[in-house]
């Protein structure tokens, strides 16, 4: 009886809190637009072969009889040459871009955050000279060359790409986690833990991490915009995502030989990768907003 | 060789010094005092004395220079990573600003149940949750508490909550870092009877560091005066304020601020405190405090002084009382 009155309790407290973070976050408008945009191209890019109208255009497709139509009431963004839905495509080059993203923080965040609390906890010793040092000469490259480098020394690929791309990110959530790390060691109630007799483990990751949590999350929102803007890059020079694939950046090289006549097969790509960029940026001031500072 | 006493802390000629681009800092230098089974020894000194710095190297946030910290006789002069988990259940810290010394990112339940969880004190989940409320019942919080960050509650409840967190190994020994000086003066009284009570419920000793010297008259048995490093007087609390003896404490007593005239003339005579504390890099020759003495000797710029016990239980390094003053 008891203990099912402080469940409740619990969940209750549970409610609460969610309801004082949606509305810290929705306090800006401009956050919301960026969440319902982030939401309604992760459902398009997910459910993509459902919900595009023309499904078959994502592949190996060729139908003159629709090439180069502007946009219309059957293909809202018009066809291309070579007579494939660009909507559809969109779609599916979100797929790419998203998964390109999201298996680049996956990679780069737990390595990134982990080498941070460590160098910045341990401020002063050898293991923060050695990671930091690795750190900067890492920092000094940029992801863009480096990929561009791997991806035309080995075979091009979307692969090879993340895996360029994430060589080169880490550094950054290093450098910041370390940043944070390294000033809340002084503070007390790290100290209180340490006195406490509680483990590195716990002080690394329960004190100090927690702290850290809203600088990953917004550079992490504001990082995807950028992760995606150097995959489109990659695909725009051909060095990414390869055809017949699509992929935003590549559709967006494909379309530019056809400017301005027919504008809509390069603008409207190009159009989706600004939208997504932007989207995860209004996001990421959101989260930023929302994570500011605990209470009120 | 282990001394039978009944001290539970014994501090030997404890010196912490600090190496900065301005030079050595002395933040201790050469002190010795101890703390009896069950009292609370008050330590005082204005801002710089280093009696924080004496808590920290107790509680083995630094390790001492030289000299020793001796725990019921053994020597704990390390730092807190190679002392044993059964020592850290026996000696606990309160930190003076709350604010800092609770971590924002957790919620009170789990600022409480890491004591409980590192000392194994608890058996299970239920254990702990039924552990966690008598603690915030114990410090006179409402247990609901429990779900709430430090940000949401005042200043005075943060240091209950750090209370209950230093109570909830059942220690032997507590370190009280001015635990009231950041807090508003209603909350003070509060806290200051909460310790006193628990003091007697739970047998603790207390070593109590702050810079209200009039704090010290209701709370501790025994007062030393820290001054730049060094202790300047240890005497027992009433005979602190009947007979203070160093004209440095003279000169802090004189200017604790009283509404009454009763008040006033419990106080010794006026002595206009001149000066500021110097700084501990550059700590003056011989008597650290003859710039601002007002009794000022030749002796006193050439030789440090050295402690001299006046009467029982009542020391003074002052060379006022060194030879034939006595």
């Amino acid at each position: 009886m008891q203990k099912d009155s402080r469940r409740k309790e619990g969940l209750f407290r549970k409610w609460e809190d969610i309801r004082r973070y949606w509305y810290k976050f929705s306090r800006n408008s401009l956050s919301i637009i960026g969440l319902v945009v982030v939401c309604i191209i992760l459902f398009a890019a997910i459910f993509a072969p459902y919900i595009s109208p023309y499904p078959k255009s994502a592949g190996k497709f060729i139908n003159f009889y629709e090439a180069s139509q502007p946009p219309n009431s059957a293909h809202l963004c018009g066809t291309d040459v070579f007579g494939r839905d660009v909507l559809t495509r969109v779609f599916f080059g979100y797929r790419f871009s998203l998964m390109m993203g999201i298996v680049v923080l996956a990679l780069v965040v737990p390595v990134g955050v982990a080498l941070g609390l460590i160098a910045g906890y341990y401020r002063g010793s050898w293991l923060d000279t050695i990671i930091m040092r690795i750190t900067d000469i890492f920092v000094a490259v940029p992801p863009l060359i480096l990929a561009l480098a791997v991806c035309s020394v080995l075979t091009p690929g979307i692969f090879h790409a993340m895996m360029a791309v994430s060589l080169m990110w880490w550094p950054w959530y290093t450098r910041m986690v370390y940043g944070i790390a390294s000033s809340l060691k002084g503070e007390f109630f790290v100290q209180a833990a340490e006195v406490g007799g509680a483990s590195r483990g716990h002080i690394l990751f329960k004190e100090i991490l927690p702290n850290c949590i809203a600088p990953i999350f917004t550079k992490m929102s504001l990082d995807m915009g950028w992760v995606i803007l150097i995959g489109a890059s990659l695909s725009f020079v051909g060095l990414g995502v390869q055809p017949p694939t699509p992929d935003l950046g590549s559709m967006v090289a494909d379309g530019s030989k056809y400017l301005p006549d027919q504008w809509w097969i390069a603008v409207f790509p190009a159009f989706a990768i600004m939208l997504v960029v932007l989207a995860f940026n209004l996001l990421g001031d959101g989260i930023r907003d929302m994570l500011g500072a605990k209470g009120g | 060789m282990i001394i039978l006493t009944n001290n539970i802390l014994t501090i030997e000629q404890l010196k912490k010094h600090f190496v900065t681009r301005q030079g050595i800092v002395k933040a201790v230098d050469g002190i010795s005092f101890s703390v009896k089974e069950g009292e609370t020894f008050g330590l005082v000194g204005e801002s710089g004395s280093g009696k924080s710095t004496v808590a920290y190297t107790v509680i083995g946030m630094y390790k001492p220079t030289k000299g020793k910290v001796l725990y019921r006789g053994k020597n704990i002069s390390q730092e807190s990573k190679k002392r044993s988990q059964a020592l850290k259940k026996e000696i606990r810290i309160v930190f003076q600003d709350p604010g800092t010394s609770l971590n924002p990112a957790r919620s009170i339940r789990q600022i409480l149940e890491l004591p409980l969880k590192i000392h194994n004190l608890s058996r299970n989940h239920k254990d702990i949750v039924n552990k966690i409320e008598e603690l915030l019942k114990m410090v006179q919080l409402p247990v609901d508490y429990i779900y709430k960050y430090p940000l949401m509650i005042g200043g005075g409840e943060k240091q209950m909550v750090a209370i209950a967190r230093a109570l909830a190994t059942n220690p032997s020994f507590v370190l009280l870092d001015e635990p009231t000086s950041a807090l508003d003066v209603s909350v003070q009284a509060k806290i200051i009877n909460m310790l006193i009570q628990f003091q007697k419920k739970f047998n603790l000793s207390y070593l109590f560091i702050t810079h209200d010297l009039s704090l010290m008259r209701n709370v501790a048995s025994r007062v030393a005066i820290m001054y730049l490093g060094k202790i300047c007087e240890i005497a027992p609390a009433s005979e602190f304020f009947k007979n203070p003896l160093h004209p440095y404490t003279q000169m802090l007593l004189s200017s604790i601020s009283v509404i009454s005239d009763e008040e006033e003339a419990l106080k010794p005579k006026k002595i206009i405190s001149k000066g500021e504390i110097p700084s501990p890099v550059n700590v003056p020759p011989g008597c650290s405090f003859h710039l601002r003495c007002p009794n000022k000797m030749d002796i006193c710029s050439r030789e440090d002084p050295v402690m001299v016990e006046v009467s029982k239980g009542h020391t003074v390094r002052c060379h006022l009382y060194t030879n034939t003053h006595v």
